[in-house]
C-alpha cells in the first residue's frame, strides 16, 4: 500500500505526502492520486496542487472536515491499480536552437565540451517528464536532462528573458512561459505559448505528461509562430504505452 | 466615460474578487481580496448576490469621480470616506450621484478598505475571476494596480426601486481592528523541521509586522525560530495563511498573492477565521500565535 502521510496545512488544505525526495515513482503516485481525486469529484474539494512528491488538496471545511476527507483519500490505494492508465503522453515542442534565441549556445559548448550539433541532438532526444508546474504560470519543472548538458546558472541573472526561451539551469531544463528575469543559459526558443491568458485553456501543459523538443529552423519557427498567433496551430501529441512502469503503479 | 474615474489612486488600490481558483496546479496564484470578511460584508451591503469585484484600498484610499449614479458601500479599514467633502458612514450603503466625488484618506483603524458598488466593478473575467494578479500582470484593471486617470465601469444590476430601497436600509456592524492580535494556528505540515525550543519560541513570543509586508506575505520581526537541520524542503504547495520559516528563523505568513509552491518548511497555518484581523494590521503592529488542532479550527 502506498506510504501516505496526511498532514493538515491549516483548516482548509491537506497535504498528502508520498515521500520527501524527487523520484519518478513518487511523482507518478502524486499524479495518479491527483487524477483519482479529480475524477471522484468529492464535494467540498476546491482544487489540488500536485508537486514533486506530495499534493495539496484545498477544501471547504464547511462542507467536509479533515477526518472525513482523510478517510476518503485513504481509499486511494485500492483504486490505483484498477484506474491507473499506462499511456505516456508526449507533447512535441518545436524549438529553434541557436539563432537569436539560443544566445548561450556558444558558452554551452565551452562548459560541456560538446559541440552544438551534439548538444541539440542530446537535448531533443529525451522525453522530459513534467513533474509539476509552479513559479510562473505554466512554468514546467522537467525531469530527465542528460547529465552531460548540466550547466551552472548565470552568475548574474538576466533582467528580462523573452517568453518561449528554452534554457538549462543546473540539472534542469525548461521554457520561460512569460517575460521574466532569469538565470538559465538559453539554448533556443519555442514558437508555442506555454501560457496565454487569452486562450480558452491558458496553460499548455499538464503535470504528468512528457515534453520532447523537436529542432526546427528559423523559417519553420516563424511559420509555426504565425499559426500560433492565428490560432490555427495543431499541437502534436504522441501517445505510447508507458514502458517505464513496471508493475502497474501499485506497491 | 460611463462609470468612474480614478482622480487619485491612493497607495495601492486594486480590483479584486474572492480569488482565482483551479489554476494553482499550473503555477497561477489565487490573488483575491486580503480581508474576505470585509469583502463579503461590502458586497452584501450593496445587494450583490454573487462574488462581485470590488476595489481593495491599502493604507491610503483613492479619490474617485463618478459620472453615473450608483450605490456604494465601504467596509474594512476606516479611511474617513467623504462624498463631496461630506463625511459618509461606513458599513452602510449610500447613493452616489453623477458628478460627485468620493474621497478617502489615511487608514486610522485597520489597513485595507473595500469599496463595493451595486453591480460590481465591470472588468473582464479571466480564468473565472476578476482579481488582479499583480505578479503576472493580468486580471483586474489591465493587470495592474489602479493609477490616476483610470476609468472603471460599474456592472449592470437590474433591481426594482422597491428592492433598492430595501438594500439602502441595510446595515452591518462596524469592525474594530486591534493592533496586537492573537492568531490561532494549526501546526504543520512541516513542524517536525523545528526543535522543541524553536516551537516554544514561536508560540511564546510576540512578533512585529515588518515594513516589508505586502499582499504576498507578512514578514515578522522577533525571536528566531530554531530548526533541527535546515529548513529546505522539496517544494510543495502553500496554503493561504501558511507560516514559512526561512533559515534566518523569522517567520513569513503567506497571503493572497503568495506563490503556489515553495521550498521552505512551514511550521503552521493561520486559521481562516483569524485572517481578517491579521491582514488589517499595519507595520509595527503585533501578533502572537496559539496552537489549536485542525478539528478545533474547523469548528470556529
Amino acid at each position: 500500500m502506498p506510504d501516505m502521510r496526511f498532514l493538515p496545512a491549516g483548516d482548509s488544505a491537506m497535504v498528502v505526502e508520498f515521500g520527501k525526495t524527487i523520484e519518478d515513482e513518487l511523482n507518478r503516485k502524486v499524479h495518479a492520486m491527483s487524477h483519482w481525486i479529480e475524477a471522484k469529484k468529492i464535494p467540498g474539494v476546491i482544487e489540488i496542487i500536485p508537486t514533486f512528491r506530495s499534493l495539496m488538496v484545498c477544501y471547504d471545511y464547511h462542507v467536509i472536515k479533515f477526518a472525513r476527507l482523510k478517510e476518503i483519500l485513504e481509499q486511494f490505494n485500492t483504486a490505483l491499480s484498477n484506474a491507473e492508465k499506462s499511456i505516456k503522453k508526449i507533447r512535441k515542442v518545436p524549438c529553434c536552437y541557436g539563432a537569436r534565441f539560443g544566445v548561450d549556445l556558444a558558452d554551452m559548448e565551452k562548459i560541456t565540451g560538446i559541440d552544438r550539433d551534439e548538444i541539440i541532438r542530446i537535448h531533443s532526444s529525451i522525453d522530459y517528464k513534467i513533474y509539476m508546474l509552479g513559479f510562473l504560470p505554466g512554468f514546467v519543472y522537467l525531469g530527465g536532462l542528460d547529465k552531460r548538458l548540466e550547466a551552472p546558472r548565470l552568475k548574474t541573472p538576466r533582467l528580462k528573458i523573452q517568453p518561449g526561451a528554452v534554457g538549462i539551469g543546473g540539472s534542469q531544463t525548461g521554457v520561460y512561459p512569460i517575460a521574466s528575469p532569469g538565470g538559465w543559459r538559453l539554448i533556443g526558443g519555442t514558437p508555442l505559448d506555454f501560457y496565454n491568458p487569452d486562450r480558452e485553456n491558458p496553460i499548455l501543459c499538464e503535470a504528468g505528461e512528457y515534453i520532447r523538443f523537436v529542432p526546427v529552423n528559423i523559417d519553420e519557427y516563424y511559420d509555426i509562430r504565425h499559426m500560433v498567433l492565428k490560432g490555427t496551430y495543431q499541437p502534436e501529441i504522441e501517445e505510447i504505452p508507458d514502458e517505464s512502469k513496471e508493475n502497474g503503479g501499485g506497491e | 466615460m460611463m462609470g468612474m474615474k480614478i482622480l487619485f489612486a491612493g497607495s495601492l488600490s486594486t480590483v479584486q474578487d474572492k480569488g482565482r481558483f483551479g489554476y494553482q496546479k499550473s503555477g497561477i496564484g489565487t490573488s483575491g481580496v486580503m480581508d474576505y470578511e470585509a469583502y463579503e460584508t461590502a458586497n452584501y451591503l450593496v445587494g450583490n448576490e454573487h462574488d462581485e469585484a470590488v476595489i481593495e484600498a491599502t493604507l491610503f484610499g483613492p479619490t474617485i469621480q463618478f459620472d453615473e449614479d450608483c450605490i456604494c458601500a465601504v467596509t474594512g479599514a476606516d479611511m474617513g470616506i467623504k462624498l463631496d467633502e461630506v463625511l459618509v458612514e461606513m458599513y452602510q450603503p449610500f447613493r452616489i450621484m453623477a458628478g460627485q466625488t468620493l474621497s478617502m484618506g489615511m487608514a486610522v483603524n485597520g489597513c485595507r478598505s473595500y469599496i463595493a458598488f451595486m453591480g460590481g466593478i465591470d472588468v473582464p473575467v479571466i480564468m473565472n475571476s476578476r482579481s488582479t494578479n499583480l505578479k503576472c500582470h493580468f486580471g483586474g484593471y489591465e493587470g495592474r494596480a489602479l493609477k490616476n486617470g483610470d476609468e472603471l465601469k460599474i456592472g449592470k444590476n437590474v433591481v426594482s426601486d422597491e428592492e433598492v430601497a430595501k438594500i439602502l436600509a441595510r446595515k452591518a456592524k462596524k469592525v474594530h481592528y486591534d493592533t496586537d492580535v492573537k492568531l490561532r494556528v494549526v501546526e504543520g505540515p512541516q513542524e517536525d523541521y523545528f526543535t522543541e525550543k524553536g516551537k516554544k519560541t514561536f508560540y511564546g513570543s510576540s512578533y512585529e509586522i515588518s515594513v516589508d509586508s505586502d499582499r504576498m506575505g507578512f514578514r515578522l520581526d522577533g525571536p528566531e525560530i530554531e530548526n533541527v537541520n535546515g529548513v529546505d524542503i522539496v517544494s510543495d504547495g502553500i496554503a493561504l495563511g501558511a507560516i514559512q520559516v526561512p533559515s534566518g528563523g523569522k517567520p513569513i505568513i503567506l497571503l493572497a498573492d503568495r506563490q503556489t509552491t515553495g521550498g521552505y518548511a512551514k511550521i503552521g497555518t493561520v486559521c481562516r477565521v483569524d485572517l481578517s484581523k491579521l491582514v488589517q494590521l499595519k507595520p509595527k503592529d503585533k501578533v502572537r500565535f496559539v496552537k489549536i488542532s485542525v478539528e478545533e479550527a474547523q469548528k470556529l
